[in-house]
């Protein structure tokens, strides 16, 4: 009988990120519940120098798997890397992140592990159930596993992030044989921005019809700049060409679940609340005072967008001044 | 050195917008069915790839009830040759493990007819909505995969290179094929059924596979052969009534809006 929960952590370019720490908090939870050891395992090019960063941080113990062949994502060798690490292991529930080589590694190694999915999990329960939001966000379902083993992505900014406790947990190599490859990683080509990206962004703040044009975006990164928050978009913003793609959030974009999330001239279609109805403050600021996110934004200002962001973001700043004086 | 292409289609309910029914389950019943949002990409995909190969065909794959036809009709009017159908009530209830298995055993079978060389899916479905079975069918079968394909760069017999959009970028990724590759929307823009496509989409006629002829035991298909199961769908809990802040002037606004914030340690 499998007992353990495996938390695999996957490094991106060659990086921990924070939302690392969230899979061990998720994992903790998962661990009480099942009253199961919490294992970790680093999956890397580099993974044995992460290692001694994720030992810390409450797992009983930490395994490696580092190849060459795992300095980037291909989804077989992650898979097979995170299904040695399962073995070793002897898992009965593996984490992952929701992100994009989060959420296909564990598609892939639940085949390989036999094990029942699910993903964007936003609540662990005590009987070892999960909840996850599907139909767009407009239901949230309580998924019970009939197998054995079981492998779960949880969403980013959901559970606590573990902090450094108590001594480092002991680490362990995993033999791990690439095999022959099926796909391999070419080159990547980065984006330049010194934007933060918006699926692990505390903060977020997003533009939609009501800013009229792409010039409309401008006053808006400014407030984005001044609150340190990524920027977000409605599919309308996005489809008039104003900002990419990559800033939509919605059901066909990302799904953000910040702290705060600033909705500017933002109507609030059920497409762009599925991306953000689970954000924690929702800030609406929009001439139209009866429009669906003013109806359901925890704080809603009315008025025209190209006069109050530049005076919230003065406003902030001012603030920051005086908190920081020079 | 034409492709045998697939494209792995759903039907779905034409709206999210549903409720939960008295027995805890999603308030379906009624709800017209329409082809997956997403799905619309992962055809036009398929149909573009074909138009640049001569020779070349698309095939649209379903798991799903008798009403599921309606899509892969829809596919044929979007461009599509032809249509197969997996179907049968020992298919209901399936979860991401149990119909990428099901999707995995009719691609064998269709790959020993003529050998596949690529498989198209959507970005995910807007039902379930995990966007993992592109990934899992392809492991079923051990073939490459990859997710959040934003261009299918170049296809030939034997492999694909294909352009990935992560979080952070893009990353490139060749392709022993066949594969399995799930799109996201930016890879294209579909058009809409043509005349022509609509007429061969009322003609058309599907092969209707059972778990049976697929080789698949009962345990393996739908719900027996789920991995997880929804025991209860519900309402997300209802927010908090909203506050409304008020002011004579625009400035006066933006220093109030700020007050809050800075109360609620947000920023």
């Amino acid at each position: 009988m499998a007992n353990g929960i495996l938390v695999v952590v996957t490094p991106s370019r060659g990086a921990l990120s924070p939302s690392s720490y969230e899979l061990l908090g998720a994992g903790k939870v998962l661990a009480d519940a099942l009253k199961q050891p919490l294992l970790a395992a680093v999956i890397g090019g580099n993974a044995a120098a992460l290692a001694g960063d994720i030992a810390a941080r409450g797992a009983s113990k930490v395994l490696v798997v580092e190849h060459p062949s795992l300095k980037d994502f291909t989804e077989e060798s992650y898979a097979r890397a995170a299904a040695a690490a399962a073995a070793k292991a002897d898992a009965s529930r593996v984490i992952l992140p929701s992100t994009i080589a989060g959420r296909a590694l564990a598609a892939r190694l639940a085949v390989l592990l036999k094990a029942g999915l699910a993903t964007d999990v936003t609540e662990i329960l005590a009987d070892g159930k999960v909840r996850r939001g599907y139909y767009g966000g407009n239901l949230i379902a309580e998924v019970e596993f009939k197998s054995p083993v079981a492998v779960l992505t949880v969403a980013a900014m959901t559970f606590p992030r573990a902090e450094p406790a108590g001594a480092a947990a002991p680490v362990e190599a995993v033999s791990f044989d690439p095999g022959a490859s099926v796909s391999e990683f070419v080159s990547f080509q980065g984006e330049e921005s010194r934007e933060i990206d918006l699926g692990a962004a505390e903060k977020v703040v997003a533009g939609g019809a009501g800013l009229g044009s792409a010039d409309g975006f401008k006053p808006l990164f400014d407030l984005a700049h001044a609150l340190g928050a990524a920027v977000g978009a409605s599919r309308r913003a996005v489809d008039s060409g104003w900002i990419p793609y990559k800033h939509q959030v919605g059901l066909t974009g990302r799904t953000v679940r910040p702290k705060l999330y600033v909705a500017v001239g933002i109507s609030g279609q059920i497409q762009h609340l599925a991306g953000m109805a689970a954000s924690g403050t929702i800030v609406a600021i929009n001439s139209d005072k009866d429009c669906p996110l003013m109806q359901m934004a925890s704080i809603a200002v009315v008025g025209e967008y190209s006069e109050l962001l530049p005076l919230i973001t003065a406003e902030i700043k001012a603030r920051k001044g005086h908190a920081v004086p020079a | 050195m034409a492709l045998n292409i697939i494209v792995c289609v759903k039907s779905t309910p034409s709206t999210v917008n549903v409720g939960v029914d008295a027995d805890g389950k999603p308030k379906i019943a009624g709800v017209p069915v329409a082809l997956n949002p997403f799905d619309e990409f992962a055809v036009e995909a398929a149909v573009r790839l074909k138009e640049s190969v001569p020779g070349s065909t698309a095939t649209a794959l379903t798991v799903g009830p008798d009403a599921a036809a309606e899509i892969l009709r829809e596919a044929i009017a979007r461009g599509a040759d032809a249509g197969v159908h997996v179907t049968g009530a020992e298919f209901e209830g399936g979860d991401s493990y149990a119909t990428s298995l099901a999707l995995s055993a009719a691609l064998k079978k269709l790959h020993a007819e003529k050998p596949v060389s690529i498989v198209i899916f959507g970005k995910n479905t807007s039902d379930a909505g995990a966007g993992v079975v592109g990934t899992q069918t392809a492991a079923w079968l051990d073939w490459a995969s990859v997710s959040a394909v934003k261009k299918l760069e170049a296809v030939d017999e034997t492999s694909a290179t294909v352009l990935r959009q992560m979080e952070d970028g893009v990353d490139t990724v060749k392709l022993k094929l066949p594969a399995c590759v799930s799109t996201i929307k930016e890879i294209n823009e579909p058009r809409l059924p043509s005349l022509k496509g609509k007429m061969a989409s009322k003609k058309a006629v599907f092969p209707r596979w059972t778990a049976a002829e697929l080789g698949l035991q009962p345990a393996q298909a739908g719900a027996a052969g789920a991995g997880a199961v929804v025991v209860k769908a519900a309402l997300p809990p209802a927010r908090p009534a909203g506050l409304k802040v008020e002011g004579a002037t625009a400035a006066e606004k933006a220093a109030k809006l700020v007050d809050i914030l800075v109360e609620r340690k947000l920023i």
